[in-house]
């Protein structure tokens, strides 16, 4: 009996393929066309195939504190999620814009600091925040770009508008499990690439390589760029040794790194030393460099810093990037690109309580069982609360944290998440996820077209971490005639 | 663009580690074999191979018999032998994993499928009519990925690493594995080589114990155009100590491991080194040495000459930098 999407039901929430019950939207046609076609044992057949190409691919990632086994395969869903060429064309011009802003506001707060005297947003907010590097103080990069490569997390309401959920600019990952998922896709589900016209992603190293050589340092030379790892046992460790592959560019650990009594950085080789122009470094701020932040760390590169300040070697993303994306600056990107730009926000905003501010604060305290709270400062969903799931016990004992660091959180109602049909043992049903797209800026900027999309693969659950538990999907962006 | 000493390290070791797998498979594969071919009254035991390799205690430790079961779990499966075939495997992937961007696509491939093969098949390695298959896809495995290495890589300092691992590990092994054959010369009386030594002419199991020897490391045929007449220690023992072509013998070994350093950068001291052993190989008198029964210690001594080449290898490379 060949699969029916009569039974289908994404029970109100905005599905990305099904609109209404059995009817696809005209980006999916195909592809709901396609697995219609098929047989539940087919589609189940094809999910197994899809984990072994993973498993000997060896697409994997890492979860901390298992003991030995420290990678594990990568989740995959094989049914993709599309997006209409025009719905996406105006996410990404609003991705652009969000990021240019970002910018020149990050070059501001380490410069003439003019938003902070125009009260735009409030000093105490950035210059006391835990992101805020005052060794960046009067730098000037290149481009005056600070935040070269970031990953906004983006939702669909139950409208099936785009909402921005957060920006990553310090060292955002999943752009390799995105590329990877496109290459399985065509490994498991090849038949589906000729009906349709979906745009291309494999271009996204060849942006990222050329946007990081435009960085160097020395005119003229061809730049040697190396990818900057904190090695094997980081969860990110695959997209690592993934980009600097795809890129040839060699990939580092701080130990083969040294900086020269000239300020410049070189690298540890079998020949002696050699210079290196520009490092992607995938090594947070205080990790960088023991002679300005945590003396104790061994994963970056005394005298780092000083290299780069005298601009002699490029990094990306700057240092001191980070203190745009603090979950409380967020609430201020609006104001930012009208401040900057002159501009309206193309993509809107989650609604935000700053834990911060008193009113809100004693509202959030009030609602906690109808919010998602959120540390400002933590990324891959550690140390938050879903409330509206959450029990009583486990509400009093986060309100104490509040309580006791207001600042260190924001509140958001909880988003109604799209979904997806994703395979589920015996059936396929409607699992929430978000989507993270990737976007660089040098000299020009570069969006990918789609990004990561990650599910959530418990039933009715909102959590789409990997290290949580989530499944991920390929995205595919449809030019529909 | 010059290769990091860091990574060169791990190549190399990626290089042993292959290697390393291949060489063991073939070794069980061979005991396992020459049992079968030697009457039950012949005293040779599983003993003795974990002798040759300097496993007796560690084996001894966590095992009362010394079976075959019990022995090739050891070699094979065992993860509390740290140089297990499944052990050194993890090895190979991760070594794999931290030079992923060195190596073709293929290749990475190809050391996954190894490790997923191994850890899924602990079990079929345990009975006899299964470990045959499980070691034949091992050191298939192995044979795939160096013709893939041949295939795919550029003639780059990577390139010389791997094989510079690769060529060390083979010569200690092909090394072993004679020394297998000498110890085991005579099978009624493991440990007392002296009062063997008048009767080994007329040894009725010397040339199956040696034909095994040879099939161990895949020579038979080409030793068989190479050497006319009975198989024999002497014979045997010069053809994969001392033959300049074929590429397990120790000599041929030394002589491709010296080309690959050739290609590196300040590579006087490791070159001087491997001239010295190849040398030091290609002059020894291995008849003489088998009627003094001295073969295991000139083993011995080649060993020692293998560890320095090891030495020098690191303080050229990886630690010049350091």
């Amino acid at each position: 009996m060949k699969f029916s999407w009569q039974n289908y039901d994404s029970r109100g929430f905005y599905d990305e393929l099904i609109a209404e019950r059995g009817s696809a939207r005209a980006a999916g046609s195909a592809v709901a066309k396609h697995i219609r076609s098929l047989t539940m044992d087919e589609i189940r057949e094809r999910q197994r195939a899809a984990e072994l190409a993973v498993k000997t691919m060896g697409i994997t990632f890492t979860v901390y504190s298992e003991g030995t086994n420290i990678d594990r395969a990568w989740p995959y869903d094989i049914i993709p999620r599309t997006i209409s060429g025009s719905d996406w064309d105006r996410v990404e011009a609003g991705l652009v814009q969000r990021l240019t802003a970002l910018n020149l506001f990050i070059d501001d707060v380490y410069n003439e600091q003019r938003i902070l005297r125009d009260r735009v947003v409030p000093r105490e907010l950035i210059v006391e925040s835990g992101n805020f590097r005052a060794a960046c103080v009067g730098m000037r990069p290149k481009h005056g770009v600070w935040a070269h490569i970031c990953g906004s997390d983006l939702i669909r309401d139950r409208d099936g508008t785009f909402y921005v959920l957060e920006d990553n600019l310090r060292v955002p990952s999943g752009v390799s499990y995105m590329l990877e998922n496109r290459k399985v896709t065509k490994r498991v589900f090849p038949e589906l690439f000729a009906a349709d016209n979906m745009r291309p992603i494999g271009e996204y190293t060849a942006h990222l390589f050329a946007m990081l050589a435009s960085l160097s340092p020395r005119e003229g030379q061809r730049p040697v760029v190396v990818v900057l790892t904190p090695g094997i046992y980081n969860s990110a460790y695959f997209e690592h040794s993934y980009l600097a592959q795809q890129m040839g560019a060699e990939l580092v650990e701080g130990g083969d790194l040294f900086v020269g009594s000239d300020d410049c950085v070189y690298m540890r080789t079998i020949a002696g030393q050699a210079r290196v122009d520009v490092i992607y470094r995938r090594i947070d701020d205080l990790f960088l460099d023991p002679e300005v932040f945590n003396p104790d760390s061994t994963l970056g590169v005394p005298g780092l810093m000083r290299a780069w300040l005298r601009g002699k070697v490029a990094l990306a993303n700057a240092p001191g990037a980070g203190v745009a994306d603090d979950k409380a600056v967020y609430t201020y990107v609006p104001d930012m690109i009208r401040y900057y730009l002159d501009q309206d926000a193309i993509l809107p905003t989650v609604e935000t309580y700053r834990c911060g501010e008193k009113e809100p604060c004693a509202f959030v305290l009030q609602h906690l069982d109808k919010l998602v709270v959120k540390p400002v400062n933590e990324s891959g969903g550690y140390g938050m609360l879903m409330g509206p799931s959450a029990s009583a016990d486990e509400r009093h004992a986060f309100a104490r944290l509040l309580r006791a660091n207001p600042r260190n959180y924001v509140a958001q109602p909880l988003v109604a998440l799209s979904t997806c049909p994703t395979v589920c043992g015996d059936d396929i049903e409607p699992r929430h996820l978000d989507l993270r797209p990737f976007i660089l800026q040098g000299a020009q900027h570069y969006v990918t077209p789609g990004g990561l999309t990650r599910v959530a693969l418990k039933k009715g659950s909102f959590v789409v971490n990997s290290s949580q538990g989530g499944g991920s999907k390929d995205t595919w962006i449809v030019d529909c005639p | 663009m010059s290769m990091l000493s860091r990574v060169a390290e791990r190549v190399y070791w990626l290089g042993r580690y292959l290697e390393r797998i291949e060489n063991s498979a073939r070794l069980v594969s061979v005991y396992g074999n020459v049992l079968l071919d030697l009457p039950s009254s012949a005293k040779l035991r599983w003993e003795s191979l974990l002798a040759i390799t300097g496993s007796s205690e560690d084996f001894a430790a966590r095992y009362s018999v010394a079976d075959e079961h019990n022995v090739a779990r050891f070699y094979l499966t065992d993860r509390d032998n740290p140089t297990s075939i499944i052990n050194s495997a993890d090895s190979a992937r991760e070594n794999a994993r931290t030079v992923r961007e060195m190596v073709p696509v293929s290749i990475w491939e190809g050391i996954n499928d190894l490790h997923i093969y191994l850890n899924d098949n602990v079990d079929s390695a345990a009975s006899r009519r299964g470990r045959d298959a499980f070691l034949g896809r091992v050191i298939e495995s192995c044979q795939y990925l160096v013709g893939c290495m041949a295939g795919s890589m550029s003639r780059d300092a990577a390139y010389h690493f791997l094989r510079a691992g690769r060529y060390l590990e083979r010569a200690d092994m092909t090394s072993r594995i004679v020394d297998v054959g000498t110890a085991n010369v005579f099978p009624w009386g493991t440990g007392s080589r002296q009062d063997g030594a008048a009767s080994r002419e007329s040894d009725p199991y010397e040339s199956i114990l040696w034909m095994n020897v040879l099939r161990s490391l895949n020579a038979l045929q080409m030793y068989r155009r190479a050497v006319p007449g009975r198989i024999c220690a002497e014979e045997v023992t010069a053809y994969l100590l001392q033959d300049e072509n074929f590429p397990r013998a120790v000599s041929n070994c030394l002589q491709a491991l010296a080309s690959c350093l050739r290609h590196l950068p300040h590579n006087e001291a490791a070159v001087a080194t491997v001239t010295a052993a190849m040398d030091h190989v290609r002059q020894a008198n291995l008849t003489q040495l088998l009627k003094e029964d001295g073969v295991h210690d000139f083993i011995d001594e080649m060993q020692i000459e293998f560890n320095a080449l090891h030495a020098v290898i690191n303080a050229s490379w990886f630690e010049a930098q350091r």
